[in-house]
């Protein structure tokens, strides 16, 4: 095939590049998925696809019906990209404090932006789409944390993509957001070989994003859970953001400008590298180092930056 | 073993409003029991009513890892290790 029929075609296969040079184990080789080669530029356009077409299919989605979503960036822009193709109109519920391009992106593609509290972080905005929603039936909602078109389009799509370019696999590490890629990628993967270790990368859940004012608002994925989540991971770890920033500038040596979720993911890759010794790792690297430059992450003083990571939701 | 447990911002409450904590006990299960000895009012908060399990919205963590991925509350604890505890919530969002 020479050229492809629309931008949708181009979503999905996205290249897997060797990082090895950066292990800290001369034993564990670390393999990157670059998931910025989707077209509007994250893993997200995967499921913002798989979603819309997934309720076109099952008539929750109509023909100019507006949609609504929560999302911290790169979902809603996945989802604006998709809704212009195909003429949906989409409101996006955020958090204020996420990057500004994240913003100026989901103006380009048409989006109206709704701010949810900044200290409520993603739950914020999760239930203010979830109440504006209810006002307004006849706008659709997707919601991401609940739809199964999410593990799926990562059980259909990145999972075989990755056993297809690397099955000698071992380790599988994924951050986890809705999660989504975990669930759908770490099933395909234990199926294929039940010994493939499921690694999740949290952010850690700073006061800046814990507006609960109980216990009881926590707020677990119902994909996660109906995904058996809990028995599907091996290993769930905690990645801070002066980490994470370290790791996302030490891929520039490597010639990759990725994302600072991308940092993350590395960052857990080399903590997993550190106590298996020996293995194939795969990692997802979500997006990439563009809709970041407004941090400086990669020029600015690292405690500094560190300190702005602190009070921007980067995952 | 005495560890550091982080109590998160709802649960401080019922710790006198301390951020940090100090705990006895050679494993997580051990450590959060002691942690609901000196704080009642943490019973029923970070353990389910029978004492057996964590509470479903609660995540432990030794230092940086889930123990509900490594032995769950028989997980073992050294000095210097710190115990916290956080609101189960979406990691992020994407």
């Amino acid at each position: 095939m020479t050229y492809y029929a629309s931008v949708l075609d181009l979503i999905g296969n996205t290249p897997m590049v060797e990082v090895s040079a950066l292990s800290p184990e001369p034993d564990v080789r670390i393999l990157l998925k670059l998931e910025w080669y989707n077209p509007a530029g994250s893993v997200k356009d995967r499921i913002a696809l798989a979603m819309v077409e997934a309720a076109e299919k099952d008539g929750a989605l109509v023909p100019g019906q507006t949609l609504i979503e929560p999302s911290s960036g790169n979902t809603g822009i996945g989802l604006a990209m998709v809704c212009r193709l195909k003429g949906y109109p989409i409101k996006i519920v955020m958090p204020i404090n996420v990057s500004v391009e994240r913003r100026q992106l989901l103006e380009v593609w048409g989006a109206e932006i709704i701010d949810s509290p900044g200290d409520e972080g993603s739950n914020g905005a999760v239930r203010l789409a979830q109440q504006l929603a209810g006002e307004h039936p006849d706008w659709a909602l997707l919601h991401q944390y609940a739809n199964h078109a999410n593990p799926r389009a990562h059980y259909e799509g990145t999972g075989p993509e990755i056993w297809r370019d690397c099955p000698e696999v071992t380790h599988f590490v994924a951050g986890l957001g809705t999660s989504g890629t975990l669930m759908g990628v770490g099933r395909f993967l234990k199926e294929r070989n039940p010994a493939v270790q499921v690694w999740a990368i949290e952010p850690p859940s700073g006061e800046t994003v814990d507006g609960l004012r109980s216990l009881d608002d926590g707020y677990i994925p119902p994909i996660f859970a109906d995904n058996g989540g809990a028995e599907l991971l091996d290993r769930k770890t905690i990645i801070g953001p002066r980490e994470s920033i370290e790791w996302t500038r030490r891929l520039i040596d490597v010639g990759i400008f990725a994302g600072i979720s991308s940092g993350a993911v590395m960052a857990g890759a080399a903590r997993c590298a550190r106590r298996v010794k020996q293995g194939v790792i795969v990692g997802v690297a979500p997006d990439g180092g563009a809709k970041y430059l407004s941090s400086r992450a990669w020029t600015g003083d690292l405690d500094d930056v560190t300190e702005r990571a602190r009070q921007t939701i980067y995952f | 073993m005495t560890v550091e447990v982080r109590l998160p911002t709802v649960l401080r409450q019922h710790a006198g409003g301390q951020s940090v904590v100090r705990a006895e006990g050679a494993t997580v299960g051990e450590v959060l029991e002691g942690l609901v000895r000196a704080y009642p009012g943490l019973g029923g908060q970070v353990l389910a009513q029978d004492g057996t399990a964590l509470h479903r919205f609660v995540n432990v963590y030794l230092n940086d890892d889930d123990v509900r991925y490594l032995e769950r509350l028989d997980t073992k604890v050294s000095d210097e290790d710190v115990v916290s505890i956080l609101p189960a919530v979406a990691g992020g969002a994407g």
